[in-house]
């Protein structure tokens, strides 16, 4: 067992957790965030995507010794009050159906928007398929996209 | 978002009501059918020991609380069932919290979200429930402004007097209201009126599923909480022979090491259970543990073994359900027939969210919280095992993250509550994604044989179907009866079909295998759809039709030519182009009606592609037709994934895939571009969350023969290998 800080949505918090603990379960049994799912435990769908320095990754499958000292943002780090572009573009376009695999979602879209602000088609199957939502949100996800894309570029306009 | 919890017994209710002052509370029966269109309650002290158990409760600030008695597993009863409630109560949607039910069979009736029942099952009286409150009102208005309740409107949470404008809160009025008798002569709305039905209204709980807030099964905390991995028997019906737990045990978190049972429709199956203070622990605990298994006679059922099994058994006698005339005497003399075999596979249901339970058990009460389809059930079962009565096992729903027949199954919170008596602390049982894929119970792999035949006129003379597999009403002690017939064996088929078709045949024999299996998503017409969709294809090219007119000329009804039109028009059906392979299919379950048609094109390295999706929904009365666009879109995707994706198979008496690499999943890039339409009529509500499955495999396998000449009777297949 260590003694581990992790920077997570801007605060700090100090664990003591085995090194080779996955960050997910550090983030949702340690830290106490659910917003991050348990979906396969081997990166294989996505329920668990973070951000890690801005960047989208698989907390099931990074050991959370690796991640002291950088920043983490979870789905409860984007906004709690959904206005964030990408949960308003979510709530226009009703994406969820049960919404278990949703915060993955959303966190890899965010990602995406960042690094290509106006995706094709192309760029967001790329960009999402990794991620697996069982009730077949798929073409809301790509609409919403698209309209959070729509979002961003009216805001950043202004 | 917390959707559990709030305890809904009268006298809590009362209390409830209590706090916040006097309130306008009006519940239903709906055990009694009888009763329950007639009898529409107040709840008053003389009322208090009728059972009533939907409920609608205005308090004196003018919100209305309604009880949800089903899950919300993504279908939408959140929004749907609120939406019926605001329309004849004539209040917006912002004015009603909904809560969960907890588990209470005996006051809500059968509470088991399946068979896509929400909203048909309930509808009518929620409409009459809504409406009575509203009169109620209106009539509390009509004696403080003494004049006729006909003077009296209601509007958006007020009663207005049409006379002079004046107008009361349905706040100011639900003591005056409570006070009243109870009408029994409330007209309902017509439909064409309908203000927020029919309406696309955006669902109530989108917002916390954006944001991470919606709690989930494994979301929920109780405080001193821990948590339990189970190592199950690999094969299906091994039992424990010894437990080596020394390294578990040295696990950093680990707590203890036991041996567990779940019941299996009856059978109880073996596992040990690792406790710990994280899931990480107990999973690591879990794999340092050592079991040997007592599971001989099991390590022979593989996947080629029950398929060579049940290619026989289609050979042989059925046990028949639904026959008219003589389909094999007629099929014998004919001249133009058909004869095909389609096979379909195991399916594991693979939500999203794994199983997992959590359960507080002591001395003499139990509380459970989880992902649950079935809170009755599991009240019912939990009582018997741990000898409580039922009031003392209190069920809590959460969200579920995906059910799919699925989380209706009792043996994950009977896990849960035996781990928890055991260790006397509340505990989470957490199944891994392994866990979920391997231990089923399953959809059950079917073998098809059909036989039909064509008159000279181009219409089906015979039509017959033998269907091999497992019957999922066939397990456990005392259901084995392998000489009953499943009424489930035309599932899917057209109701038209069976005036229009002069001789007919549907049986079925029983596979008998130790693999437990059950609901997935559309149930039998999941892969019924496939054999009689694709075998009605085959008949109309030995017909010599289309195919969409072959249909039509066999379905007189005037409510399915509507939807063969609209089907046809809306695809484009007459007017494909050359390169285009068009296939249609058209099923029915759960009341409802929905048409397929799927388009099919060559890439430029030959292979096929899916171009675009059309679907014709006609499930009569409804409620919000962007939830049924997304069931549907859903349901398609859900279907992709069974035909051209995965499938569970068998080896050495365990399943062979255990994780999302080798069970894949559809992905965005293998979504087409869906289109969906509803129909519009006033037939009964139908289901939603369901039917849009079972066409969509047949008519694209349909397509892909329109577009290639090769005819696909065998599932899953690769669209890269066509």
């Amino acid at each position: 067992m260590a003694s581990i800080t992790l920077s997570i949505n801007e605060k700090k918090f100090t664990v003591d957790a085995d090194p080779k603990m996955p960050l997910l379960w550090a983030i949702r049994d340690l830290v106490g965030l659910t917003g991050t799912k348990y979906g396969c435990g081997v990166a294989q769908c996505g329920a668990c995507t973070v951000h890690l320095d801005g960047v989208p990754v698989r907390s099931c499958s990074v050991p959370v010794s690796a991640v002291a000292g950088k920043k983490i943002t979870t789905i409860e780090g984007l906004s709690q009050d959904t206005s964030h572009p990408v949960q308003q573009a979510w709530i226009q376009e009703q994406v969820p159906q049960c919404g278990y695999c949703q915060s993955g979602q959303i966190m890899a879209a965010t990602a995406l928007l960042k690094r290509i602000p106006n995706p094709t088609d192309q760029d967001i199957d790329t960009a999402m398929q990794g991620l697996i939502c069982r009730c077949g949100t798929y073409p809301r996800i790509r609409k919403a996209i698209k309209t959070a894309s729509a979002i961003m570029a009216k805001s950043t306009s202004k | 978002m917390e959707t559990t919890n709030t305890h809904i017994s009268r006298r809590n209710f009362i209390k409830v009501s209590g706090m916040t002052g006097a309130a306008l509370t009006l519940g239903i029966s709906w055990l009694n059918e009888a009763q329950a269109g007639d009898a529409i309650t107040a709840l008053t002290p003389e009322t208090q020991s009728i059972d009533l158990n939907a409920w609608i409760s205005i308090d004196t600030t003018g919100k209305v609380t309604i009880t949800n008695h089903r899950a919300e597993m993504g279908q939408g009863s959140f929004q749907s069932v609120p939406q019926i409630i605001a329309e004849e109560l004539e209040v917006n949607m912002d004015q009603i919290n909904i809560i969960f039910a907890q588990g209470n069979g005996r006051k809500y009736g059968s509470q088991v979200t399946g068979g896509s029942s929400t909203i048909r099952g309930s509808y009518q009286k929620l409409l009459k429930l809504s409406a009575t409150a509203r009169e109620m009102l209106k009539e509390a208005a009509a004696r403080k402004w003494g004049v006729s309740r006909s003077l009296c409107k209601a509007e958006n949470g007020f009663i207005i007097h049409t006379g002079n404008g004046q107008k009361l809160s349905y706040g100011e009025l639900v003591v005056e209201a409570s006070k009243l008798e109870v009408p029994t002569d409330v007209a309902l709305k017509d439909p064409k009126s309908y203000k927020i039905l029919r309406k696309p209204l955006p669902r109530k709980d989108t917002p916390d599923k954006t944001n991470g807030k919606a709690i989930f099964g494994l979301d929920k905390r109780l405080p001193g909480m821990l948590y339990a991995v189970i190592e199950r028997s690999p094969r299906f019906r091994g039992k424990v022979k010894s437990i080596d737990d020394t390294a578990a045990l040295k696990v950093p978190g680990v707590k203890q090491v036991l041996k567990v049972s779940r019941d299996v429709f009856g059978d109880m199956l073996e596992g040990v259970a690792v406790v710990a203070t994280t899931t990480w622990a107990a999973m690591q605990g879990r794999n340092a543990l050592k079991v040997t298994w007592d599971d001989s006679g099991f390590e022979y059922h593989n996947t080629e073994l029950l398929y060579n099994k049940m290619r026989e058994d289609v050979k042989g006698d059925m046990n028949s359900f639904r026959t008219k005339g003589n389909a094999s005497g007629i099929f014998n003399k004919a001249s133009k027939k058909v004869e095909a075999v389609y096979e379909t596979p195991y399916e594991s249901h693979s939500c999203m969210e794994p199983l997992n339970c959590i359960a507080n058990v002591t001395d003499d009460a139990c509380e459970i919280w989880g992902p649950i389809q079935g809170p009755d059930w599991i009240q019912g079962s939990l009582a018997q095992h741990l000898k409580l009565p039922m009031e003392k096992v209190v069920v809590n729903m959460t969200f579920l993250g995906g059910g799919f027949g699925r989380k209706a199954f009792t043996d994950y919170p009977y896990e849960a509550a035996m781990i928890s008596k055991a260790i006397k602390a509340p505990v989470m049982v957490v199944w891994t994604r392994e866990d979920d894929m391997t231990a089923g119970p399953f959809r059950p792999g079917m073998v098809y044989q059909c036989k039909g035949s064509v008159s000279d006129s181009g219409r089906i003379s015979s039509f017959e179907t033998k269907i091999a597999g497992q019957n999922m009403g066939l397990q456990g002690p005392g259901n084995d009866d392998k000489s009953s017939y499943n009424e489930s064996d035309t599932e899917g088929f057209l109701e038209p079909y069976f005036e229009s078709i002069p001789h007919y045949s549907f049986g079925d024999k029983p596979l008998d295998s130790p693999i437990p299996v059950m609901w997935w998503r559309s149930v039998y017409a999941s892969t019924n759809g496939f054999a009689f969709e694709s075998f009605l294809d085959e008949m109309a090219l030995a017909a010599g039709k289309d195919p969409l007119d072959f249909r039509r000329q066999h379905l007189g009804n005037p409510r399915y030519q509507e939807l063969i039109n609209k089907l046809e028009a809306v695809s484009g059906w007459k007017k494909r182009g050359k390169n285009e392979g068009y296939g249609v299919a058209i099923t029915e379950c759960f009341s409802s009606i929905v048409g397929e048609v799927v388009k099919v094109s060559k890439k430029a390295d030959g292979k096929v592609k899916i171009d675009k999706v059309w679907a014709v929904m006609d499930c009569g009365w409804y409620v919000n037709p962007d939830i049924i666009r997304a069931q549907v879109e859903g349901s398609i995707i859900m279907a992709l994934g069974a035909a051209t994706k995965h499938g569970t198979h068998f080896a050495d008496g365990k399943a062979v895939e255990k994780n999302f690499n080798t069970y894949r999943m559809p992905r965005i890039n293998d979504t087409p571009e869906i289109e969906i339409h509803v129909m519009d009529n006033e037939e009964k509500a139908g289901g939603v969350g369901e039917p849009g499955l079972p066409p969509f495999t047949p008519a694209l396998t349909n397509a892909i023969f329109d577009l290639t000449g090769k005819r696909i009777r065998v599932l899953p297949f690769s669209l890269e290998e066509v």
